[in-house]
């Protein structure tokens, strides 16, 4: 939605965390490329929920099962557990109430993948700190006035509201700047501080 | 002329021009009405080849005022059929791949069953007597016509307005029985909006006295004028405002200033009256009271308990639903509903919105979008199929 296409490395990390022939429902399904990976790769029964129409005409002309609705509104109507796999990808930060959001996809799912970029990237807070201007980067190219990333976290914070929601974090990943995945010994202030993006695993 | 078009409206009604299917006394139609309709018969349309397997067979259901030809010259208009922009060989429902059926509704006037068709114990036409139909009969009549084609499983039924209503209808009740479905421009159920345009156009038709308490035919007469005003009112719902502006905005026909009368000053006007008056002679007045009543009992989630999931309950069917920005008839949310009711079912669901500004008919038009996301799920349904085209 709002990282454009040749970055989404974090779809990879995606992808390889759902099992072949798995039900997924990708939330912010934009323009259908993970939905379409999925099929390809897994075979997955894929279904996608986007709030652009434009990007949900061109997923059902690619024939994509696709809706057109609103994560902030329309995860109520999806039944418990419907599905083994609810993926939310690099969409959490521009909705309006990213707690109830995240419940939802914990209720929906047997388990939720939620990507995000990281707002406790070092360019960010060098951004902050030293410039004094909120950060424009190009994994984050809006300027504050415009952006539609409206609630950001760092690593640190997500996994504080996971807690929170009792949701336990079965698996994580965070990205550097270069799409590389950093080494699972190091620790969260690690992550926190040198990755970009975020993937998790949840399940309650 | 148009006296001979409206004679042959009455032909078609029991000897159309369309292959029927009869249906005799051990084959009854079981009606929500509470009663049966035997024998009766079913006028219907077939373009393309049944595959051996049967499986590559679309059923499309049309709408209102609609008929079975849906992709060849109408018999009675002399006009093409009101699909041919997406259905025919080579087209989007190409029918050098598919094998399409259409089948006119029972209630409607081109063939199968309807108040013009003649009844057998009289020997007069039913008029009135016709017990009301619903929705569910004419999809019900639509499946003794599968079951004769010996199709288990159709592989698509599709249809815009009161055709998505059967569409409905089908997913719902036959769920078993298609494999995909796309409901286009239409609603699980009637407004009251709607219901209460519907019951101008009806009180119109009664109120002309050439409709004879539904007797006209008996007399020989039509309620003409009566039907053509319900037309006009039903038209001007089918379109937008902004369609109507752009289309006619307040330009004169044929003149250079105001009359100062009642005359058709304005061209929107004398096009609504055109519209009129060309419907008269191609459609049965009763079988449009008839047919505007089954849209306005339709209500599938009071079917199933008030609950418009539970329609769908354990749906393996995959649904392509489609709206269109200016319909006013039924708005986007009347199809965002459905969607809600098939998500909390746990159905494949596609739904896409279409920006327009032609209003509810633009189903029937050559909508650019539409034919992509019918297209898309058409192929994809077709793979998931099996059906190697």
């Amino acid at each position: 939605m709002s990282v454009n296409r040749a970055q989404r490395v974090d779809l990879e990390v995606v992808a390889g965390l759902i099992p072949a022939h798995s039900r997924v429902l990708d939330v912010g399904s934009g323009d259908g490329l993970l939905l379409e990976l999925l099929q390809e790769a897994k075979q997955v029964d894929g279904r996608g929920l986007e709030l652009s129409q434009r990007g949900v005409n061109e997923c059902v002309a690619r024939g994509l099962s696709v809706v057109q609705g609103d994560a902030d509104k329309d995860l109520e109507f999806y039944p418990d557990k419907g599905f083994d796999f609810v993926v939310l990808s690099q969409t959490l930060q521009a909705t309006r109430n990213p707690k109830l959001v995240l419940d939802e996809l914990l209720r929906i799912g047997n388990r939720a993948i939620v990507s995000f970029p990281n707002f406790g990237h070092w360019r960010v807070r060098f951004s902050l700190l030293i410039k004094g201007r909120m950060p424009v980067t190009k994994d984050l190219p809006y300027s504050w006035y415009d952006t539609p990333n409206i609630h950001f976290c760092t690593i640190r914070d997500f996994v504080n509201l996971c807690e929170e929601l009792g949701a336990t974090v079965e698996k994580a990943t965070a990205l550097d700047a270069n799409g590389q995945k950093i080494g699972l010994s190091m620790p969260w202030w690690f992550w926190n501080f040198f990755g970009q993006q975020a993937v998790f695993l949840l399940k309650r | 002329m148009a006296a001979q078009r409206a004679a042959r409206t009455n032909n078609e009604a029991d000897r159309p021009s369309s292959p029927v299917l009869q249906f005799g006394p051990d084959k009854p139609l079981r009606l929500d009405a509470g009663t049966v309709l035997s024998p009766f018969q079913v006028a219907y349309q077939t373009y393309g080849t049944l595959n051996d397997a049967r499986s590559n067979a679309i059923l499309v259901c049309h709408a209102l005022t609609g008929d079975q030809h849906v992709a060849n010259a109408n018999p009675v208009t002399g006009k093409p059929g009101w699909w041919e922009v997406l259905i025919g060989p080579g087209k989007i429902i190409d029918t050098s791949r598919f094998f399409v059926i259409c089948a006119n509704v029972i209630g409607g006037c081109l063939g199968s069953t309807g108040p013009a068709s003649t009844n057998p114990a009289t020997g007069r036409p039913y008029g009135l007597d016709l017990p009301i139909i619903t929705i569910r009969d004419m999809v019900r009549a639509q499946l003794m016509l599968v079951d004769h084609f010996g199709i288990e499983k159709l592989f698509c039924v599709l249809g815009g307005s009161m055709g998505g209503m059967q569409v409905l209808e089908w997913a719902a009740s036959h769920s078993e029985r298609v494999f995909s479905v796309l409901p286009i421009a239409t609603g699980a159920r009637h407004s009251s909006q709607n219901i209460a345009f519907h019951e101008v156009g009806r009180q119109a038709v009664m109120a002309d006295p050439d409709w004879h308490g539904g007797k006209y035919l008996d007399f020989g007469r039509r309620p003409e004028k009566g039907l053509a005003v319900a037309r006009m009112a039903a038209h001007i719902t089918y379109l937008s405002e902004a369609a109507l502006h752009r289309k006619f905005g307040r330009n004169l026909q044929d003149r250079e200033a105001l009359t100062f009368g009642f005359d058709a000053d304005f061209q929107i006007e004398s096009y609504l009256r055109h519209q009129g008056m060309t419907f008269v002679d191609r459609f049965d007045a009763n079988s449009y009271l008839y047919l505007t009543r089954a849209m306005d009992y339709f209500d599938l989630a009071a079917d199933h308990g008030g609950r418009l999931a539970d329609a769908f309950a354990g749906t393996k069917t995959r649904f392509c639903l489609v709206s269109f920005t200016s319909d006013w008839l039924f708005p986007t949310e009347e199809s965002r509903s459905i969607v809600h009711a098939l998500n909390a079912a746990g159905a494949s669901v596609s739904f896409v919105e279409i920006e327009t500004d032609r209003g509810h008919d633009a189903f029937l038009l050559d909508e650019p979008e539409l034919f992509a996301a019918i297209n898309g799920f058409i192929a994809s349904a077709a793979r998931a199929r099996g059906l190697s085209l």
